[in-house]
């Protein structure tokens, strides 16, 4: 919407903003431009006030050509032609004008007097168009700033949002809740396994903690908290549980939302190992892809692909809750990332995984 | 002599190995309780019971191969069944299937002891109706199976929808036919009907419901009825309650 055409007060001030030019305007056709007062005062003030609606049109070429984004010529060549269209179509107006009034008894004349001055009137004209232009820019950058700070509230508030999310299905209640019952069983069979899987869980809940706030961990830490998770899963499905690990040693200091892998693995134990009677396995893989240099020949951050692949069993039905976890994942990769990120979910056979390609940067570089 | 206390016999059903330790651990301190065995999964729970016959059955709602619900579907309602699972958002469904109990893991004691009271009292006093019937009614509304268990002898088949072409009533049991097999089942048609997607399935005659998908065509059969031919060459009688309903199902979906 037009930024002063579509508020009430801001077209009243910019209207009011053009008295003094009319007054200039209305001082020069008079001793310039050699008008009587009477006939000044028949053609100024309508001739400003429509000039006024007309200069509002530059908003949509300056809309056109960003200032940041063109090059001196393009900006240049638009306004100034921009400038000689609106301005001549006001001297038409003008002319137009004129020559209706000069068919009444008191302006006789008006209209052979009024025209040695078109060429003052289209330079003045010129001019003002390109004071609008300039006004334009600068309510343009106004709105562009306003519209980055609500964008990022939006996204800081979006991105809190789902950290919270992301920690309340972290310490799912059912996790919890098995990992109970395996140590209530293990006091009396194996007392010091019982203290074991004690100290693995409380591993794992400290390793969670304080994940909220951050907004992206070393690729390291996530993958000691998947293996804390991991381990505990470990107790209680024993050997029906295998995990296979291939992490690309050059990615382990990337930097990663938190919470990046551990719904995806949880959501591989879930759905996949614990309905497989003989066991199954969770792959997960991360490797550095493609070797980009930016123009100063420094190593631009390569894509960080990651992928956790697991078995399954097709028959079993999908049980509601499925895919919350990678919902979550996928929201928060967006929210991060925009188009920089890929997240795909293939099912294919008895074979599940998710792959994610993520800007690789490093832990260090961000804040 | 203590015949107050009949001698009981159980078994354990959970994929867990630690989890079914806790219960055999718990059921150690009431001898009067036999464990007959253990199992890791629906299967195995549905074989054993089948062989075994035992009273008391502990079951685990959320396993491989067949989940709590399905294994009580097909081991019939003259067991006492306590369900154990960290997941109490079946609790509700669980008491539908008239479950005798509903322990939530890690379970105490107290609990445990509890339950065992309440199945001896249950014991008394078999069920009525059969857990399929229950297990129908127990769904949530809106929420259609997505596959069907039956069992014929100690052997479980399951058959997704998908696959199912029509059914049939045989007095008290439904004929699920399916790949050319036919597959025996006591429940009542109207209660599987309910269970059946009506986008896909329609009861075209008072004892046969079909797959839509499988009408080839619809040929007039005598005065007042049809006869439905499906893709494969069965014949299905049509009611005139029904050809009106498949009359309108089929006009919807070439329109």
């Amino acid at each position: 919407m037009h930024p002063i055409l579509g508020h009430l007060r801001q077209l009243s001030l910019y209207l009011l903003a053009w008295s003094p030019l009319s007054a200039i305007l209305f001082y020069i056709l008079k001793s310039v431009g050699g008008l009587s007062w009477l006939q000044a005062f028949a053609m100024v003030p309508l001739l400003c006030l429509v000039y006024a609606f007309m200069c509002l049109s530059a908003w949509y070429t300056c809309r056109g050509t960003p200032l940041e984004k063109s090059g001196f010529y393009r900006l240049a060549l638009t306004h100034l032609v921009g400038a000689v269209v609106i301005s001549g179509m006001w001297v038409a107006v003008a002319k137009g004008w004129a020559g209706a009034l000069s068919s009444v008894d008191a302006f006789r004349g008006l209209d052979q007097r009024f025209g040695l001055d078109y060429p003052l009137l289209f330079a003045s004209g010129v001019l003002i168009y390109l004071l609008a232009v300039a006004l334009h820019y600068v309510l343009l950058s106004v709105e562009f700033s306003r519209e980055m700070e609500k964008r990022e509230i939006q996204a800081r508030v979006l991105a809190r949002d789902s950290e919270l999310k992301a920690l309340k299905a972290q310490v799912n209640p059912h996790f919890l809740f098995n990992s109970l019952n395996s140590i209530s069983a293990l006091t009396s069979i194996d007392a010091g396994r019982a203290r074991e899987m004690c100290i693995l869980l409380a591993d794992f809940l400290r390793k969670t903690l304080g994940l909220g706030e951050k907004i992206v961990i070393p690729l390291r830490e996530e993958l000691e908290l998947v293996r804390s998770f991991l381990s505990v899963e470990k107790v209680r499905f024993g050997a029906r549980l295998t995990v296979e690990e291939s992490v690309a040693p050059g990615a382990l200091d990337c930097a990663v939302p938190p919470l990046l892998l551990q719904p995806l693995v949880e959501n591989a134990v879930a759905h996949g190992i614990s309905n497989l009677t003989e066991g199954g396995w969770i792959r997960v893989g991360v490797s550095c892809d493609g070797n980009k240099s930016d123009a100063h020949g420094v190593d631009l951050p390569d894509d960080l692909r990651i992928e956790v692949e697991n078995n399954f069993d097709p028959e079993m039905p999908r049980r509601r809750g499925h895919g919350v976890g990678l919902a979550n994942v996928r929201q928060r990769l967006a929210t991060r990332y925009g188009d920089r990120a890929r997240f795909e979910v293939r099912a294919q056979g008895d074979r599940f995984q998710v792959s994610i390609v993520l800007p690789a940067e490093k832990a260090e570089a961000v804040v | 002599m203590n015949d107050a206390i009949r001698k009981l016999t159980a078994v354990i059903v959970d994929d867990e190995e630690l989890a079914r330790a806790v219960i055999r651990e718990m059921l150690r301190a009431h001898p009067e309780i036999e464990v007959l065995g253990e199992c890791a999964n629906g299967f195995e729970a549905v074989k054993m019971v089948s062989e075994r016959k035992p009273d008391l059955l502990f079951l685990d709602i959320q396993m491989p191969k067949l989940d709590g619900f399905e294994v009580l579907e097909l081991v019939g309602s003259n067991i006492a069944v306590i369900f154990a699972t960290a997941y109490d958002q079946h609790a509700l469904r669980a008491f539908e299937v008239h479950a005798v109990d509903y322990l939530l893991k890690p379970v105490s004691a107290d609990r445990f002891e509890a339950a065992l009271e309440r199945a001896r009292q249950r014991l008394g006093a078999p069920l009525a109706a059969p857990i399929a019937e229950l297990a129908a009614a127990a769904r949530e509304p809106g929420h259609y199976a997505e596959r069907i268990v039956v069992k014929n002898g100690t052997r479980v088949h399951i058959i997704p929808v998908a696959k199912l072409d029509y059914v049939e009533a045989q007095d008290d049991y439904v004929a699920l036919a399916s790949q050319g097999k036919k597959h025996l089942k006591q429940q009542t048609i109207s209660s599987l009907e309910a269970l059946l997607d009506p986008k896909d399935f329609l009861r075209i005659h008072r004892s046969c419901i079909v797959n839509l998908d499988r009408v080839s065509k619809v040929e007039p059969y005598g005065k007042d009825s049809h006869v439905a031919i499906l893709s494969d060459g069965s014949r299905l009688p049509v009611s005139r309650a029904g050809y009106a309903r498949l009359r309108a199902v089929l006009d919807s979906q070439t329109s």
